[in-house]
């Protein structure tokens, strides 16, 4: 029972050693984002000696660092909105009626997540460059649809299934239309699902870059594009490039602080 | 899924998700196919070559390799992720405001761009200038994961590890805390031991989302590819040249695109069937 007692005091050590593991390599991108280039290869320091917001400055006003934000934030945004409007309607079918295919459909969806972005990544430019939509925000958005939908119908359907039955009827009962009772009264009394839906399509949209960089030249590039290209023309400027990759760590934190009660749940509901 | 009303109408609804991941899914996944049944030299000339490529490519020491040092590389991360994203849910607090910390904290390296996480563990680990390679060779350890395979391979794991742990955490902790007080109260009436508390109470109800951790997990490692490629490039030699590593050396580099596509398929039906596996086994208790 001792044995018992100590470890419950020294749990909380297995989180948090867990945490400091987590930012290590966090701190050591803002530390770097901090110092100049030259400091940086010189020197070996735990802090930076001269403490400089040089290349943050460089890249919120040069347009070729920060409109590669401005191009991701673009796509991953309408991803998340093609995504979630169009697995609704889809989860609330798997989820309450039984049609023609629909188990097998589901599990064709699902497929879709396993295959490697790796082998779709020529089909892809060859596909979208044959409709005209090469180097479009479009094109990736409709790109990323690929394993997003599948998995905002995946986490959707299991919201819906806990919603009980009786609620659609009594508003049919009511003589609610079909879309009238979906939009007025369903969507709201699922909107934890859709918020959770949207955050992991937020996520793997903002992740993803084979695509992303496949699909785009100039007008639509993205942020990790724009680093790579900086990285082999204008020398190494590793304090620049820390930098832009602390940036890309800014949009996830504010998602996560926001859905940061439902992030868990949306796992414990859907299926497989 | 019971009490559903049959409704064929219903199609109607899911049409537009079918139709727009059709379009992405069955005509990239066709054009594979014609690639991978085809010789090009260029200038749009095809010859058909039947399961010529296929062929070789089964036959090919290259690619067994590269399927071998796959595995492994699976195998580790599961290993090492599943228990360990386990064990950090359950000690973590079951609710409150150090909760929401610890899972706001956890989540970071999930929302991080793949090739950001690749390039940040690189000048994390850089034996001169890296936190972690310049403390290593301090302490006295031999460290380089640019000329080591081993030091390569362990850089790799630990990138992984950092990287995915957090989502295992999530879906254990979401399967937790779907637990009612009410089972621990009756478990301490009974003086039932942690132990006796984890393998009868708190791991059956993690199953089903610890199998949904390990399908993603598995697939998700299996397809590896920019953090890899920007931590190690598959180096040094072709140590971690994994899977899709080492697809997308033949198909961009070498552009010999019938033996690319058709190891992209090989690739893909080897997920398929091995996720097919996975489920079939972790399904099997629950239809008896």
């Amino acid at each position: 029972m001792r044995v018992g007692a100590a470890m419950k005091r020294i749990k909380w050590l297995v989180p948090a050693l867990y945490i400091v593991f987590v930012l290590l390599p966090i701190y050591w991108l803002l530390n770097m984002s901090f110092k100049t280039t030259n400091e940086i290869l010189g020197s070996f320091t735990l802090w930076p000696d001269h403490f400089t917001l040089e290349n943050y400055r460089t890249i919120l006003t040069d347009p070729t660092w920060y409109t590669g934000y401005l191009n991701s934030l673009a796509y991953v945004l309408m991803n998340t909105v093609i995504s979630v409007s169009l697995a609704l309607p889809a989860a609330y079918a798997f989820s309450r009626y039984r049609f023609m295919g629909d188990k097998h459909l589901f599990f064709w969806l699902l497929s879709n997540r396993m295959a490697p972005p790796a082998v779709f990544a020529l089909p892809f430019f060859q596909l979208y460059s044959a409709i005209g939509l090469f180097d479009t925000h479009v094109a990736v958005a409709l790109a990323h649809c690929l394993f997003n939908i599948p998995l905002a119908v995946w986490i959707l359907e299991g919201f819906m299934s806990g919603v009980p039955k009786e609620l659609d009827e009594t508003a049919f009962v009511d003589g609610y239309p079909f879309w009238r009772f979906f939009i007025r009264i369903f969507i709201p009394t699922i909107a934890a699902g859709i918020g959770v839906a949207a955050f992991f399509c937020f996520m793997f949209s903002w992740v993803e870059l084979l695509l992303a960089k496949t699909l785009t030249a100039v007008v639509a590039k993205p942020i990790a594009a724009v680093m790579t290209r900086t990285a082999s023309t204008s020398g190494y400027e590793l304090g620049l490039l820390a930098a832009a990759g602390a940036l890309t760590i800014v949009p996830g934190a504010f998602v996560i602080y926001f859905v940061r009660n439902y992030i868990a749940k949306g796992f414990a509901l859907g299926r497989v | 899924m019971s009490g559903r009303t049959p409704n064929q109408k219903a199609w109607w609804l899911v049409l537009p998700v079918v139709v727009l991941v059709a379009f992405n899914a069955v005509i990239p996944l066709m054009t594979v196919v014609n690639y991978s049944v085809q010789e090009t030299f260029g200038d749009n000339q095809f010859f058909f070559e039947g399961v010529t490529w296929f062929e070789q490519i089964l036959h090919s020491s290259r690619f067994h390799d590269a399927l071998q040092r796959q595995l492994l590389f699976t195998a580790i991360i599961l290993a090492i992720e599943i228990p360990l994203g386990v064990a950090i849910a359950l000690a973590m607090p079951k609710r409150g405001a150090w909760a929401s910390v610890c899972l706001v904290l956890m989540a970071m390296p999930l929302l991080i761009p793949w090739n950001v996480v690749g390039a940040m563990w690189n000048i994390f680990a850089l034996p001169d200038i890296g936190l972690l390679g310049h403390s290593l060779n301090a302490l006295g350890f031999d460290y380089n994961f640019t000329r080591q395979p081993f030091s390569a391979w362990s850089t790799l794991i630990a990138m992984d590890v950092w990287h995915w742990t957090s989502l295992v955490v999530l879906l254990a902790y979401a399967g937790l805390s779907s637990i009612p007080d009410a089972f621990y109260q009756a478990a301490k009436i009974d003086g039932a031991s942690a132990w006796a508390v984890f393998r009868y109470i708190q791991l059956p109800k993690m199953k089903r989302v610890l199998m949904i951790a390990v399908l993603l997990r598995f697939m998700d490692s299996f397809m590896i590819y920019t953090e890899a490629i920007v931590l190690t490039g598959g180096g040094p030699g072709n140590a971690t040249s994994l899977l899709s590593i080492d697809l997308v050396k033949i198909a961009l580099g070498q552009f010999d695109l019938g033996p690319a596509a058709a190891m992209s398929l090989i690739y893909f039906l080897i997920i398929l069937l091995l996720s097919w596996v996975f489920y079939a086994v972790m399904t099997r208790d629950e239809a008896h």
